[in-house]
């Protein structure tokens, strides 16, 4: 399979280590080090207040953890971050430019991509339909050229490779064989999976992941988690929302732990472990 | 893939054979039914001329309304704003320039044929954009609204007498109100062939055409023609529709109509795709419109009624939104069976059974049912107002529809929105197993 699963590949050499170390080197240059800076965001519904003065930044080429119980705010401010909510209160700032407000498709197009919570598949799309969409910067998404005889065959030029990309990605989420299947008629888990494939696709610097393994099967958990090292090893940033205690202490580097919408404490996952707090907050004693 | 339970599965040639079928059947039962009218040859001739022209016209704008509402999700209902502003834009565009004493009240701007006909698409389309630009970004529902409103202020904007008549670079120009304009220009297909330079071929053949119809054929010569130009429009609707669906543009509008904001997640623009796609629509309604007004030499602004927007609708239902080919067969059916078919089912009642006498009104009607459980007056007074209730038919057929073939008469049919076939490239190995043992080191 190669390259062509891992989206990285052209970008990869632009991003890597080098540059975290000379930040680290001159000592000041926080914006390279930590890709996202969220500043006392503040959001509320009526009378719930969702996310009230969180702050934290995710570090280049981590995987961060965010957790917290039910209700503590993480997809809120995940639709925060990414423009689907506007703050009441507070800054997001990618890549040291300030995103607060921005559109979701202007932060998608800066490197930055989502996955929901609940999948939201396109329904009465096929699944290669639905993985087809998502890479950026398609030539045939100006109408004129998709009509135009003549230029219409640098679009269908564009699109052979898509499609090459994306069953490729397809055999690397084991959905290849549903690829003609209607999104709409896909288990719970294969949504998941075709969420998050089509995330990649879109060839994103830092993915915000809402919870992607609820309900898929431990085998196939192990491999995307694998999958996910290996891009975060490339450069890729990840932010993970997960419920599973374990997963989260074996895998992330960094743990935020948020708190009715306010950040308890973060670190690595043995400070989060031996906190006190934490425990009577949300791991109720258990770990 | 799906399930395909539906009747082009079942018929030799798929879609196309369904559509031939369709259209050949129609055209048996309007030639059967100028049998029994007693129509000689010129009349047979005139109703396949009627019966292509109402195809034509229905076939292109439910193509139009299926990129909105089939493609895209925007629910316009007010298609048939679009339409009267192409129409009158065109007619303000291309009529003579006015002459005191002639037969027109205003005259337009004299320009030809072919400029007034794109002004006329453009001012539709940049209604679109007006009528676009604040409904989009809010809720669905509020495009409703807005577009079956814009479309009654146009008709009433063209029933004013404030823009019966102005003053366009020193020409009298106008709309002509309420008692409508004449379309006095140089008629289309005269003005098609000489662009051409083929009208006195044209001409030439009309002659030759006596044979057939010994006298005046140039009407009966000029309908049939005017129809098949129709249905040269509508390939071309369905030519630029569907290379438009099957494309990565079409593939956002797709993702648009099933959850805008996993497009919008994903880095798409949707505002920008939904109103070029809205646009787009809205000229192909104006032109339609034009195309539908130009031979009846006049408009008026009451034509423009949201029923016609309801027809299209209905057309587009029938077929089935979603799909380019369900369009055209939905047009079709609902021009021949549900427009045209109750005026030829009342004249031909009326021609088999002269005497039929039905009863002169509701009442009479009803009264034998009530008193002696007798139906037949009943009966003889709705075949008799058949054409009255042709909205009665029209609604029962819809919640036929809703019930039996909620997606058309084509079923669950979405044309895939790619530009090449999306199955595994030969290139590639035929399945996971080996490609994946390459990642793992
Ligand atoms: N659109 C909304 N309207 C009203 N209230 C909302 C909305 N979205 C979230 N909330 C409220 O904000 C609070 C935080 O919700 P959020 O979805 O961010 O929690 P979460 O941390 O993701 O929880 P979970 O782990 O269950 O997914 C909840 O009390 C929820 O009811
Ligand atoms: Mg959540």
């Amino acid at each position: 399979m190669s390259d062509a699963a891992d989206p990285p590949v052209d970008d990869v050499a632009t991003k890597p280590d080098e540059d975290a170390l000379g930040a680290f080197a001159s000592g000041v240059e926080t914006t390279v080090d930590f890709p996202l800076q969220v500043e006392g965001l503040h959001k509320s519904f009526g009378g719930i207040t969702a996310v009230d003065g969180a702050s934290f930044e995710v570090e280049a080429g981590s995987l961060t953890g965010l957790i917290g119980p039910n209700g503590a705010g993480k997809s809120t401010t995940f639709n925060l971050i990414t423009g689907v909510l506007k703050p009441d209160a507070g800054t997001v700032t990618f890549n040291g430019e300030d995103i607060t407000g921005e559109e979701p498709h202007e932060i998608a197009n800066r490197g930055m991509v989502r996955t929901f919570q609940i999948a939201r598949e396109l329904s009465d799309m096929t699944v290669l339909e639905n993985m087809m969409l998502a890479p950026k910067h398609q030539r045939g998404e100006e109408l004129w050229r998709s009509v135009m005889p003549g230029v219409r065959d640098d679009v269908r030029e564009q699109e052979e490779e898509l499609l090459e990309r994306v069953w490729e990605v397809l055999d690397f989420f084991d959905i290849a064989h549903i690829a003609e299947e209607y999104a709409g008629n896909l288990s719970g888990g294969q949504r998941k999976l075709l969420e998050m494939a089509r995330a990649l696709l879109t060839d994103p610097d830092m993915l915000l992941l809402d919870e992607p393994f609820a309900g898929v099967n431990p085998t196939l958990e192990k491999k995307l988690l694998k999958h996910v090292h290996e891009l975060r090893e490339q450069g890729y940033t990840f932010l993970l929302v997960e419920h599973d205690m374990d997963l989260i202490m074996n895998n992330c580097e960094h743990v935020i732990v948020l708190h009715q919408g306010k950040v308890l404490t973060e670190g690595t996952p043995d400070d989060i472990r031996s906190n006190e707090e934490v425990i009577e907050a949300y791991l109720g004693g258990n770990v | 893939m799906s399930v395909r339970d539906d009747l082009a599965a079942r018929m030799p040639g798929g879609d196309a054979g369904l559509i031939v079928f369709v259209l050949v059947s129609a055209y048996l039962l309007y030639i059967l039914a100028g049998i029994g009218l007693g129509y000689d040859l010129r009349g047979q001739l005139n109703s396949i001329a009627t019966l292509t022209f109402y195809i034509g016209v229905f076939a292109m704008l439910s193509l139009a309304l299926n990129l909105h509402w089939g493609y895209t999700g925007l629910f316009n209902i007010g298609i048939v704003g679009f339409m009267a502003v192409g129409v009158y834009v065109m007619a303000l565009v291309s009529k003579p320039v006015f002459v005191p004493g002639g037969a027109a009240q205003v005259g337009g701007l004299g320009l030809p044929l072919w400029v007034g006909i794109l002004a006329g698409m453009l001012a539709a389309a940049l209604l679109g954009l007006v009528v676009a630009l604040p409904a989009l970004r809010l809720r669905a529902d509020y495009l409703a609204i807005v577009t079956i409103a814009m479309s009654e202020i146009v008709r009433f904007s063209f029933l004013s007498g404030e823009l019966q008549q102005f003053s366009v670079l020193g020409n009298t120009v106008g709309f002509g109100g309420g008692s409508g304009l004449i379309l006095d220009f140089v008629p289309p297909l005269q003005a098609l062939f000489q662009s051409v330079g083929l009208w006195g071929v044209y001409l030439g053949f009309v002659d030759a055409f006596q044979v057939i119809v010994p006298t005046n054929p140039k009407p009966v010569v000029d309908g049939i023609v005017y129809g098949l130009l129709l249905l040269g429009f509508v390939s071309a609707f369905y030519w630029l529709l569907k290379r438009t669906g099957e494309s990565p543009f079409g593939r956002v509008l797709k993702a648009i109509r099933e959850d805008e904001d996993v497009a919008n997640a994903l880095g798409k623009d949707t505002d920008k795709f939904k109103i070029k796609s809205f646009m787009l629509g809205c000229a192909l309604m104006g032109l339609a419109g034009i195309l539908w007004l130009i031979p009846q030499g006049a408009v008026t602004p009451n034509f423009f009624r949201p029923r016609v927007t309801f027809f299209i609708w209905i057309a587009l239902i029938i077929g089935g939104a979603g799909s380019n080919t369900g369009s055209v067969l939905g047009g079709a059916v609902f021009a021949a069976v549900l427009y045209q078919g109750p005026r030829y089912f009342q004249n031909l009642v009326s021609a088999v059974f002269p005497n039929l006498g039905s009863p002169a009104g509701f009442g009479q009607a009803i009264g034998p049912l009530i008193s002696q459980l007798d139906p037949v007056p009943l009966l003889l007074y709705t075949v008799d107002s058949i054409r009255q209730l042709q909205l009665v038919v029209m609604g029962l057929v819809l919640i036929w529809l809703m019930h039996n073939r909620p997606d058309g008469l084509l079923g669950h049919r979405k044309e895939t929105a790619s530009v090449i076939s999306l199955s595994r490239p030969k290139t590639m190995a035929t399945d996971g197993g080996s490609v994946e043992g390459g990642d793992d080191e």
